[in-house]
């Protein structure tokens, strides 16, 4: 497998390490705590297409969300998971 | 038909002609007490336990495949209970105990050599670590033996006595623990529950359940039509989120691929289970000569049945620095199976939200070892509509009570465990 890095072009999967479902997102502090559970905890774990986040730790350390498809291992896409503009500063 | 001296011999005789089919290949019948959705291991013993423990027989083990064909036919067979949390030891020791009178139980042989598994450890972290898991093991009456340095080198002379960076340092030593014959285990389960009524279907895959205007269950949609059920139990490691995602249930679990390695067949070398504390790899020889062993999860969620080499490279670089007399030894195969990973790094043999719905999986790596003792514990929770002691920590409710299982202390990360 071979992840399109956008900074650094096409690495071997040795140099990423991985983090997990992209698409759960972080609840607002004061959120219920099945809300917590859930994001911490409950995963949809498909069969196909992935939404997951990367880091591209052994080159240029951005943070990834990689479309990948858990059969197949194809990815779709690649892409900073945060562009450079929204950084706060 | 009893499998006996006298029956080998009466067979003998015929030229192995006469034997009959260790088990039947019914026609789904319209209803079941009790549809188990899956035909590995856990989910024939977990037939076979309710028919002999509860007297509950009128049940049906639905597999898409074959029997076997999932994990249980894909695991490096290794059995022990060196676990280190309270609340996990009394499950798996109870496993243990069951395997230690499986043949004999099921009157099938399948293959139970106690040959012990000897965790290697090199460093002062590490010695200290083995000893606290000792004494957890110990203090819940499960053997456990400290090897020193030299004790090691005798059990395993082929590890590299001369490595300075990881010297040999001692070892945490289960007796009673070692591996079975993974085929021979479904095949054993299969023919007793079988003779003890339960039918057992094969190509049948489950594609939707069926609940009453109360939400409880009341059968499922299968590729050979409806089977209406009074009790659903799923055991269908790899796919457990997908089976229970057509029950609306969304579970702490992510599928991850873990791989395996058979040598080509060597002369006896290996007569124990060793591990290498250093990388990750465990080691045993099979009793055709091949050696079979693995490593770590190849690291990110993945239904593919094969493995990445990344991994391959790096099993064997731990291979060279552990048994460095086997790097000319070729490769004859490998492989990889789709394990369910768990946020604490332990199962779920529980109820769920659904009425009438049951659930064993999330086995990470440890399925193969824990099948007798979990399906019992299963067929127990299906009985009762409670969970056994044995069981009772592991449901589903543990993560939002803040009562994780996770004897390695990684978080809710999956991989990490």
């Amino acid at each position: 497998m071979r992840i399109p890095c956008p900074l650094c072009g096409d690495r071997p999967l040795e140099e990423f390490t991985y983090r997990g479902d992209a698409t759960v997102t972080r609840p607002a502090a004061a959120a219920p705590m099945e809300a917590w559970v859930d994001y911490v905890y409950l995963r949809d774990n498909p069969k196909g297409p992935h939404r997951e986040h990367w880091r591209h730790a052994q080159g240029c350390g951005s943070w990834l969300v990689v479309d990948r498809n858990t059969v197949t291992h194809e990815i779709t896409q690649a892409a900073q998971a945060r562009p450079a503009g929204e950084v706060q500063r | 038909m009893q499998y006996s001296i006298t029956s080998l011999a009466k067979q003998a005789l015929r030229g192995h002609q006469g034997w009959p089919e260790a088990f039947r290949h019914p026609e789904p019948q319209k209803q079941y007490d009790v549809v188990i959705i899956g035909g590995g291991g856990h989910g024939l013993a977990t037939a076979y336990y309710l028919a002999k423990n509860h007297g509950i027989t009128n049940v049906a083990v639905l597999e898409k495949g074959w029997i076997g064909s999932g994990n249980t036919g894909r695991n490096t067979t290794i059995v022990r209970s060196n676990y280190l949390l309270n609340s996990e030891i009394p499950l798996l020791e109870w496993s243990l105990k069951l395997w230690e009178g499986l043949s004999a139980e099921l009157n099938y042989n399948v293959m139970f050599s106690q040959r012990g598994v000897l965790d290697i450890f090199h460093t002062d972290g590490q010695r200290d670590e083995a000893v606290r898991r000792g004494n957890a093991m110990i203090m819940n009456g499960v053997d456990a033996v400290m090897l020193n340095r030299q004790q090691v080198l005798e059990m395993m002379p082929l590890v590299d006595e001369n490595n300075g960076r990881f010297p040999v340092l001692g070892g945490l030593l289960q007796p009673r623990a070692g591996n079975a014959r993974h085929d021979a285990v479904v095949w054993g389960y299969a023919r007793a529950a079988d003779r003890l009524g339960v039918d057992i279907i094969q190509n049948c895959e489950v594609t939707g359940f069926e609940r009453d205007a109360d939400g409880r269950m009341t059968g499922v949609e299968t590729s050979r039509g409806r089977i209406g059920a009074g009790k659903v139990a799923v055991a269908v490691a790899g796919h457990t989120s997908q089976v229970m995602q057509m029950a609306g249930i969304r579970l702490p679990v992510e599928s991850h691929k873990l791989q395996a390695f058979v040598s080509e067949a060597v002369k006896p070398c290996v007569d124990t289970v060793a591990t290498f504390g250093v990388g990750h790899l465990y080691i045993s020889q099979s009793d055709k000569g091949g050696l079979v062993f693995g490593g770590m999860l190849d690291g990110y969620n993945s239904f593919a049945q094969r493995g990445n080499l990344p991994i391959v490279e790096d099993v064997a670089e731990a291979m060279m620095m552990f048994l460095p007399s086997l790097g000319r030894v070729r490769l004859l195969r490998h492989w990889a199976g789709v394990v369910d990973m768990t946020m604490d790094g332990s199962p779920y043999i529980c109820k769920t939200p659904v009425e009438g719905l049951y659930l064993n999986g999330g086995w990470n790596y440890t399925g193969f070892k824990a099948i007798p003792g979990a399906a019992w514990c299963f067929a127990h929770t299906v009985a009762n509509d409670a969970p056994h002691k044995f069981n009772a920590p592991f449901h589903l409710d543990r993560f939002a009570e803040g009562r994780p299982v996770d004897a390695t202390g990684g978080g809710p990360f999956p991989n990490h465990h």
